[in-house]
């Protein structure tokens, strides 16, 4: 589990890079929090400053897209999803929870 | 149609395959490629392979699963040699002939050569097989590197040979690299980089002959009618490049990064329209009807675009007025490119033209370069954004690009949620 930021400084639309390895985005969509695998898929690229649409972010990039609920890529040149990471927020700090240390997609 | 014939297998005729069979052609579906690989993406070839950071896996642009879906017939290492006047057979250099109903034609670029490059160590940069040399001359030590062109593809890879030690030195015979595309005021800006990575540039010069180890082992340059690809056999190695002033730079390896030609050879004869690519309308429609082209060999509605997001644009538009016998829609996309060289991304978008004032709207030069914190330039005329550049600011840059489209084709809203 690490602690990534308050989450007053998260605001909606925002979003943060965690540099763990491999890095993960945070994002938060709207008051619903996600993280994913920062690095584009496609080529290597940082979906934390990409542009973030409903559920879906745009690699600043190329343009894939993934859908932040799954990591699914949901158009070309993206070929393979971004793994997605559980997020808690205790204490007002938000925390994630690597994909690795958790066994199952969250 | 029943059948379609796609003549060119990388990324702009992949995605015009992709497109027939999303937009429901259902047909014999050939598609024609000189190389023998199976599609790839060239960008990387300058960059992460070249270095030795990405594998040919990271390379490929589909894979079996997908192929199988596309249900194609493959043709590769195979190159189309002529298209019937009436556009309904394409024939191939091995004597084969495909008949057909409709043509995509995708057969790209090749790079310009100096004539009588045959020296060992000198180099072009376009296909793997160019990418697999160069990186094999790169792994035995450290060596003198002389790129000729200072665009993206030769700042690219001096970029990647610095990154790998070796000695590099990037000579330009405009007074600055990507003059044309950015402008004086962010060409210099961008040409710092080179500075700052360790790389010397010599601007505003020609290159007038390659020097080889060996009697007689000097190669003339004609500037004005660069050669075309041709692979031969290898002469005497390379030991320099002299310049128009007589100066000689020494080198180990060249690489030749001058631009590309449209590969159009093949369609002499044809009845379609050529003049540094197949002409084509807004929507990617050549003189006939049921023969559309797309990528870089393709110049739609007088521009040609070498660019890999027009190569991956194209084809949506192109299929779609292919399969409707006539055009039914135009390419609008904002044009963009990016480039990575020395530890920062380049982004630009839009269309500049000559007398549009820049100003730099976020982050700072300094000492000539860009800032710590790159910098977001924006182009204007007339009060009204044509053009941005970013370099290292890729999320106001996605901002500025996006509001160039939606200024261009007011289509949909875009949200103002992103900070």
């Amino acid at each position: 589990m690490i602690p990534v930021c308050r989450l007053a400084d998260l605001p909606a639309g925002a979003s943060v890079r965690v540099g763990t390895t491999p890095p993960v985005a945070v994002f938060n969509a709207d008051g619903e929090l996600y993280a994913i695998d920062d690095t584009c898929t496609h080529q290597d690229a940082s979906l934390s400053e990409g542009w973030l649409e409903g559920c879906l972010v745009e690699c600043p990039l190329h343009a894939a897209s993934f859908d932040l609920r799954t990591g699914q890529p949901t158009c070309l040149p993206a070929r393979r999803p971004v793994r997605t990471h559980r997020v808690t927020v205790d204490d007002g700090i938000i925390h994630v929870h690597l994909f690795a240390e958790e066994g199952t997609a969250a | 149609m029943r059948t379609v014939t796609v003549v060119g297998a990388s990324l702009s005729g992949l995605y015009a395959a992709r497109e027939l069979r999303a937009q429901g052609f259902d047909g014999r579906l050939v598609l024609v490629g000189a190389e023998t690989h199976a599609p790839y993406d060239r960008p990387p070839l300058s960059k992460d392979f070249l270095t030795g950071r990405a594998d040919e896996a990271r390379l490929a642009l589909t894979d079996a699963e997908e192929r199988a879906g596309l249900d194609a017939e493959w043709l590769l290492g195979v190159r189309a040699r002529g298209l019937d006047a009436r556009g309904r057979t394409v024939l191939l250099d091995d004597g084969r002939t495909v008949p057909t109903d409709g043509v995509v034609i995708a057969t790209g670029a090749s790079a310009r050569r100096l004539p009588g490059d045959g020296l060992a160590g000198v180099h072009t940069l376009r296909t793997l097989d160019d990418a697999r040399a160069l990186r094999e001359e790169l792994i035995h030590g450290p060596r003198r590197v002389v790129v000729i062109g200072g665009g993206f593809i030769g700042a690219e890879t001096a970029s990647s040979c610095a990154g790998l030690g070796h000695d590099v030195t990037v000579v330009e015979a405009a007074v600055l690299p990507l003059v044309a595309p950015l402008g004086p005021e962010m060409a210099a800006v961008c040409a710092a980089l080179h500075r700052r990575g360790g790389v010397e540039l010599v601007t505003g010069i020609g290159v007038a002959a390659l020097r080889g180890s060996g009697a007689g082992a000097s190669r003339s340059v004609d500037a004005a009618h660069p050669g075309r690809a041709q692979a031969g056999p290898a002469g005497p190695p390379v030991t320099g490049v002299e310049l128009s002033d007589g100066r000689i730079l020494p080198a180990d390896v060249v690489i030749v990064g001058i631009g590309a030609t449209p590969n159009t050879g093949w369609l002499a004869g044809s009845a379609l329209a050529l003049h540094d690519g197949v002409l084509c309308d807004d929507g990617c429609v050549t003189d006939l009807p049921q023969v559309v082209a797309v990528g870089d060999v393709a110049r739609v509605g007088g521009a040609r675009a070498e660019h890999w997001t027009s190569a991956t644009e194209q084809p949506r538009v192109a299929v779609g007025n292919l399969l409707a016998g006539h055009t039914v829609e135009t390419v609008r996309s904002v044009p963009y490119f990016w480039s990575d060289q020395y530890g920062t991304r380049i982004q630009f978008a839009g269309r500049r033209r000559q007398a549009d004032a820049v100003r730099i709207a976020e982050g700072t030069v300094e000492d000539g370069a860009p800032g710590d914190d790159g910098l977001l330039a924006l182009y204007e005329r007339d009060g009204r954004t044509t053009a941005v550049l970013s370099v290292d600011r890729p999320r106001p840059f996605t901002r500025a690009r996006r509001q160039l489209a939606y200024d261009q084709d007011p289509v949909e809203p875009t949200t103002a949620v992103n900070l």
